[in-house]
Formats: structure tokens, C-alpha cells, sequence
């Protein structure tokens, strides 16, 4: 028998992926076929959706960006008569569009995902889905347990990079009958989405990579912490929990163990700084998530004052992984001191956007060239943005650099969660500066006074910068700002926020000046600082640019070369859009 | 502030949850009180954080304080149709600005407001998470991608046609 799986992650759903599922639905049921039909998460190849794969004998084929008026053709010629569409197949055993995407890929924390039904624990088991949890029960001590992790050389997914198994160790060696285990799935930073797909696409994962920490560290009682904006992870956990607790895998005595675990689910309710671990725990407490001063450390005293180990949703997805195949495999992939993979998630001007993991140490030009197929439209690569309003940006200069928690860091960007947000010549770094820092000001809790004031005072230089009323002090004062900021903010929010002005005034300054000094941006992206003007050589005369202007800036009759009138016209950009002939100017 | 009559109906799914939580004992419930209340009434009304005030043996103003902190809560009540525009980086690259330009002139609204005939409200969202689609926006609980101004002001179009069709509906 046929089977038919729709991704149905968040991209594949935006993509029309439900509607091409009913569509099937209909339509087997109509013509009472006999074909299984089954949803799946993201496999990491967000541009080709809705994706939709056939499996058949052990034969699989993926179909890509199918439609509604599609669907009738593949079970036409597909399903009913063993035709596959081959125009619209991008993977098969006689296809592979789509090789250098995947071949350059190591995937351990996506292992499941876009391959089996997150709503099916049976489909986790069938891929030694908790064979890792009964194994550490069964054979081995906590204390193995965190030295295998240890060993491993895996550091925490959600940003800081420290070692996993130390913080396990930490959380062990505190004394105390009640321990809590937390993974936090807050993922905040915008052009990030690795922990919704892999909630989306493999639940289960993560439920185990808490049990086993949660067994290792002595903890009775566990939380997810999901960002609220994910409604469509946190449908899939609680069916995930659901379906744990049923088969006895959650509760007490576990698999006839003595080892019990409750796990909970909480909503977060907006807030970037429960990203923030004391933040978080805070918020589950019911308060407002302000972060407090560290030590004590959570794996002290954490929630409800007991200690309590949190790791995000990437680093508990590795662990089963790394007790089922040995600490030696993991820790044999990577650089010296990053081990194993990392998950990115591909944004902005590049080809392929989605879901990549590949192993540390491979170089960013290799993700983006190799992986991500190049920069969109073939225009000239720029930079790359890497962990968020954290991180900075590495100029395209520097493509050689390898992906490394330290190599990263020493660029002054931070490998952070795992968003890479590829830019290109039209992206103005200033402004992109100027994107974050609003970001993080409206972020700040408002505990620390510079974090409160200090991102304020930055925002309103970098406001007026790309205004063109840019002084000459302002580039001090920013830099100034910054390591103030970086020195007297309690938190990482705080601690990060001037990152993106750092970096791009380190590797951009020369932006920087012609916003300030030529009232310039070279980007021709800041509306302040650019003008427009119709080309007498290439305009026709046709009059799209007439109609497209909402101001009535532009004049002229037809065939003849049209005028912009400067006074009138309000940047907006319509004409340029609008013309096809490029002969609106941009100056 | 706003008139509101707690009603009986609502009134006793929320008191019911609150016994839930009682119940079971869980510390920490003020959060997920509060998005049950405005899962119930679309937003808080004050009537509410009084009510819930006494049960829980909070003040008013550390619940006030809860609710400004999180940017899920609304201390308004919102249009019928919600839409959300992603600020996420990869759409603020890809021209999010403009999308938001032809929002706002198309609505005569800003961020945060509700339009004068109550059916859009206009929010942003740091990111959707859908950034393969970019620029992105999300009408209720559907996500458009790829967004032009011309597809912007198609999809205005139809909620507003199905405003009014449902307006006849219910005259009829």
C-alpha cells in the first residue's frame, strides 16, 4: 500500500500544505482508494513547500510546491497507475534536484523530522524512539549517565555553548529531595525557528532527552517553557505528553523502574527576556520575568528555590541520540572544542531558505553556497547575520570562518541559538543596527539602568543617524554606550544588546561615516538619505510610474519622458517597483 | 475603564479553572489564569482582575503588573479580525516596512489600534517563525507569505467582503 505524507510544519501550512491534505483526503475517500495517508513535520526545505512525499515498496518520492490542482494529477498517474509525476519530483532513486541541499548534511537533532508522524509515538518508537531511556534505566548509573554526556562534548543549543553534562553534574551534586528539570522552548529571537520544528516535527525527542536529565540529575518533575506564538508545537507536545503518559513512559515508576516523572507544560506569554533562565523560571512562578543576579546558579537554587537543570529543545534532542550511538560518534563530528551538529535555520536574501544541520566546523561559505544554493537573485553576498539581537554580523570577508562556538565569538557575533540571516549589497547595515537595537529596547525588562536608558539613548543616535542628522560625536557616544551597557547590565539581554552596533561599526564603519559625514547610504536603502529620478535614455514614456505614485509626484504625457518632482515625492518607493524598464533611479 | 458584567456563563468556567488549579495545588497559576480570562473575553477587563483578585489572594496592581509585563495580554478589546505582522529579520530585509506602510494607509490605522468599524485590529509579532515566506503577516489564524502590496490589499478585500456578507446574515 501507497503512503502519502503532507508536511505540515507552521512553513508547510502557510504554504498551503492543510489544504493539499484535505485534498487528498477527499479524493481517496471519494474514489475509495486504498492509500495511507499520513502528516509529517518540516524536513528542513521550507522553500519547496507544500512538500508531499510518496512512499511505495520502500521507494520514496518527494513532490514539491504541490498545489490543490495538483493533487488530482498525482493520484491520477501516481497513486492509480505507478506514473510518477517526474516534473514535479525533486528526490527519487532517479531524481535528486535537491542534492547539494541534503548530501551536505548530517542530521542527528532532525533525524525525525519530515521523515515520521509527530502525532504518532508509535512512528518515534519504530525508529528506536525511547530504546534510549530504557537502555539508561536499565544499565546504567546517573553518574554514567552525565560522564557519557560529558564526554560527548555537547554545549548548550540555546546560545551560552556551555557544557551540558557540567551543568547535569551541577544539578546532580546539589542536595535536595525535590529537583526540577526545564526545557526551555521560549525561542524568541527573531529569525529563529530550529525548536518549532523540531516541537513540530518530533516531539518525542525532546520529551526523552528530558527524561533521561531528568533520571541523571534526580529530578521528579519537569516543564516546557513554549513561546505562546507557537501554538502549533505546543498542540503536537501536549498530544506527545498525552500519549507518554498512556503508555506509561511519564508518571511513576517508569518502564518498572523506581524512577518517576511528572512533565508539565506552560505557555509563556510574550516576553523576549524568558528567554533569560532566572527570567523564565520567574514566569513559571506566575511573575513578571525579571531576571535576578547569578549565584546562585539555577542548578543551586532555581525554581521554587530547589535546584533545577534547564537545557533548550535542540540540546535535549541530541541526547537520545548520543546514549544510543556512543559519546565516540558524537564527539568525533565537529571541531576540537564544538562537538557534534547545529541546526540553522536559513533566512533572508538567500536561495534555499529553511532548516539546515550540519556539523560544526564547516565554514559559512560552505553553508550558504553549498547548502543554501547562494545569495537571491544572484546578487552580491554581503554578510551574515548569526545569533539575533545578541550576535552581529560577519562580513562576507570572512566566509572562510568556521562554525565554532569560539571562532564565532572572537568575530564579536555569537553562534547563539541558530539563526542565520544572510544579507545582501541592498541591506543597510545601519539600519540593520538600528532594527535590533529597537528590538532589544522595546525587549528590556527594565530591571537595569542601562539596559532601560542605555538601548533608548542608542536607538534615538541610530534613528537620527539614518535620518542624514547624523553629528560627528555620534559614533563615540555609541561605542561608549555599548561597553557601559555590556558592563553594567545583570542579564544577557542586556549583556548582548550592543552586539549588532559593535560588530557592524568593527566591520561596516565606513556605513556608518557616509550616513554621518556624505548624508549617503550606500545600501540606497535609508528613505532620508535617497532620491529618485526618471532616466531620460530608458523611459518610454508609458505612464505605470504615473499611476503607481500616490503623492502625484510625477508628471508627463505619454511616450514622452516622464518628470519626479522632488518637493512632492515621499520616497516611498512605488515607482520603482512599478517601472519595468529601470529607468526610475534610486540615489 | 469598561463597563463589563461578568457573566454567569463565563463567570463559572472561570471559577472553574480556578478550582482546577486549587485543586491540584499548582503555585505559579496567575499566568495561565489570565490567558484563560482573556481566552473567555478576548481581552481583561478590570472587572476581571478584581474578581480574580480576591480568589487568589493577589493584589490588583502585582496582577496589573503581571499583565503590562507580557505583551500576549490586552487590557482592550479587539476587532474581528486580527492581523498580525511578523518584524522578524528575515522580513524586515525583505521589505516588511512597506508592508506595514500599505497596513497602516489601507487601514488608517497604527500598531495597537483597532479600525473605527471594529473589523481589523493591527498587531506585530517579533517573528512568526515562517521566515522561508517573508514578508509574512497573519490574519487570524491564517499566515500569508510572500506579501505584496497588491496581495495585501486582495486579502483586505475579501475579509471585508466577508464582514459584510456576514452583516446581511445577520439581518436576515
Amino acid at each position: 500500500m501507497k503512503k502519502i505524507k503532507v508536511g505540515l510544519g507552521t512553513c508547510g501550512i502557510s504554504a498551503g500544505g492543510e489544504l493539499v491534505f484535505n485534498r487528498f483526503k477527499d479524493e481517496l475517500l471519494k474514489q475509495n482508494i486504498d492509500a495511507e495517508l499520513s502528516e509529517t513535520g518540516c524536513n528542513g526545505m521550507c522553500y519547496e513547500e507544500a512538500l508531499v512525499e510518496i512512499e511505495d515498496d520502500h521507494k520514496s518520492y518527494l513532490y514539491s510546491k504541490v498545489t490543490v490542482d495538483r493533487v488530482g494529477k498525482i493520484i491520477n498517474e501516481h497513486i492509480l497507475n505507478n506514473n510518477p509525476v517526474s516534473d514535479w519530483i525533486i528526490k527519487s532513486e532517479n531524481i535528486s534536484k535537491e542534492a547539494d541541499f541534503l548530501k551536505n548534511q548530517t542530521r542527528i537533532v532532525l533525524r525525525n523530522c519530515g521523515e515520521i508522524n509527530p502525532t504518532s509515538i508509535d512512528e518515534y518508537i519504530a525508529k528506536n524512539g525511547y530504546d534510549a531511556i530504557q537502555q539508561v534505566l536499565n544499565k546504567s548509573t546517573r553518574e554514567e549517565v552525565i560522564e557519557n554526556i560529558i564526554k560527548s562534548g555537547l554545549r548548550g543549543r540555546g546560545g551560552g555553548g556551555f557544557s551540558t553534562g557540567m551543568k547535569w553534574k551541577f544539578a546532580y551534586n546539589s542536595n535536595s529531595e525535590k529537583k526540577y528539570v526545564i526545557c526551555n522552548a521560549d525561542e524568541g529571537d527573531p529569525g529563529a525557528f530550529m525548536d518549532r520544528s523540531v516541537l513540530e516535527g518530533d516531539p518525542h525527542s525532546v520529551l526523552e532527552g528530558m527524561m533521561i536529565a531528568a533520571y541523571a540529575i534526580g529530578a521528579s518533575e519537569g516543564y516546557i517553557y513554549a513561546r505562546a506564538e507557537y501554538p502549533l508545537a505546543i498542540k503536537r507536545l501536549k498530544i506527545a505528553l498525552g500519549q507518554c503518559y498512556k503508555k506509561g513512559f511519564l508518571g511513576k515508576n517508569i518502564f518498572g523502574s523506581r524512577f518517576s516523572l511528572d512533565i508539565k507544560i506552560k505557555e509563556g506569554a510574550g516576553a523576549f527576556v524568558c528567554g533569560e533562565e532566572t527570567a523564565l523560571m520567574a514566569s513559571i512562578e506566575g511573575k513578571r520575568g525579571v531576571p535576578r543576579l547569578r549565584p546562585p546558579f539555577p542548578a543551586v537554587s532555581g525554581l521554587w528555590g530547589k535546584p533545577t537543570n534547564i537545557n533548550n529543545v535542540e540540546t535535549f534532542a541530541n541526547v537520545p541520540w548520543i546514549i544510543l550511538n556512543g559519546w565516540e560518534k558524537y564527539a568525533a563530528l565537529g571541531t576540537e572544542k564544538s562537538k557534534g551538529t547545529k541546526v540553522f535555520a536559513l533566512a533572508g536574501k538567500i536561495k534555499k531558505s529553511g532548516l539546515v544541520e550540519v556539523p560544526m566546523g564547516m565554514t559559512i561559505n560552505e553553508i550558504i553556497f553549498k547548502v543554501g544554493g547562494g545569495i537571491k537573485g544572484d546578487k552580491k553576498f554581503k554578510a551574515v547575520q548569526m545569533g539575533g539581537p545578541s550576535g552581529g554580523c560577519i562580513p562576507a570577508s570572512m566566509g572562510d570562518l568556521k562554525i565554532d562556538y569560539d571562532e564565532i565569538t572572537r568575530t564579536g557575533a555569537i553562534m547563539g541559538s541558530g539563526g542565520l540571516i544572510v544579507l545582501d549589497e541592498t541591506t543597510c547595515m545601519v539600519d540593520l543596527a538600528k532594527y535590533f537595537l529597537n528590538f532589544t529596547q522595546n525587549e528590556s525588562c527594565g530591571k537595569c539602568t542601562f539596559c532601560r536608558l542605555g538601548t533608548k539613548r542608542m536607538l534615538e543616535i541610530l534613528e537620527r543617524i539614518t535620518d542624514g542628522k547624523g553629528k560627528e560625536s555620534d559614533i563615540g557616544i555609541l561605542e561608549d554606550l555599548s561597553t557601559k551597557i555590556k558592563s553594567a547590565s545583570l542579564c544577557g539581554l542586556g549583556q548582548t544588546a550592543p552586539n549588532p552596533v559593535l560588530t557592524t561599526l568593527k566591520y561596516f564603519r565606513e556605513e556608518y561615516e557616509a550616513h554621518i559625514y556624505d548624508k549617503k547610504c550606500p545600501a540606497h536603502s535609508c528613505p532620508s538619505l535617497i532620491t529618485y529620478s526618471i532616466s531620460e535614455e530608458y523611459c518610454k514614456g508609458c505612464g505605470v510610474c504615473i499611476k503607481s505614485c500616490p503623492t502625484g509626484a510625477i508628471t508627463g504625457k505619454k511616450k514622452e519622458v516622464h518628470l519626479l518632482d522632488n518637493g512632492l515625492c515621499i520616497k516611498c518607493g512605488k515607482c520603482f517597483d512599478a517601472c519595468n524598464l529601470d529607468a526610475v533611479i534610486k540615489n | 475603564m469598561f463597563e463589563v458584567k461578568i457573566n454567569d456563563e463565563k463567570k463559572e468556567i472561570l471559577n472553574f479553572k480556578i478550582d482546577l488549579i486549587n485543586k491540584r495545588h499548582q503555585s505559579g497559576s496567575l499566568i495561565g489564569l489570565l490567558q484563560s480570562a482573556q481566552d473567555s473575553y478576548g481581552y481583561i477587563p478590570e472587572k476581571v482582575i478584581e474578581y480574580i483578585s480576591e480568589l487568589v489572594k493577589i493584589p490588583a496592581a502585582d496582577i496589573y503588573g503581571v499583565i503590562t509585563f507580557y505583551s500576549q495580554f490586552r487590557l482592550k478589546p479587539l476587532g474581528k479580525n486580527i492581523i498580525r505582522i511578523c518584524e522578524g529579520t528575515a522580513c524586515h530585509v525583505n521589505g516588511a516596512k512597506t508592508v506595514l506602510q500599505v497596513l497602516q494607509d489601507e487601514l488608517g490605522i497604527t500598531v495597537g489600534e483597532t479600525s473605527e468599524d471594529d473589523n481589523f485590529t493591527l498587531l506585530s509579532v517579533a517573528c512568526l517563525g515562517c521566515c522561508s515566506l517573508a514578508p509574512v503577516m497573519m490574519v487570524n489564524d491564517e499566515t500569508f507569505g510572500n506579501l505584496t502590496t497588491d496581495k495585501i490589499k486582495k486579502t483586505l478585500k475579501n475579509f471585508r467582503s466577508k464582514h459584510i456578507t456576514e452583516a446581511v446574515h445577520e439581518k436576515n
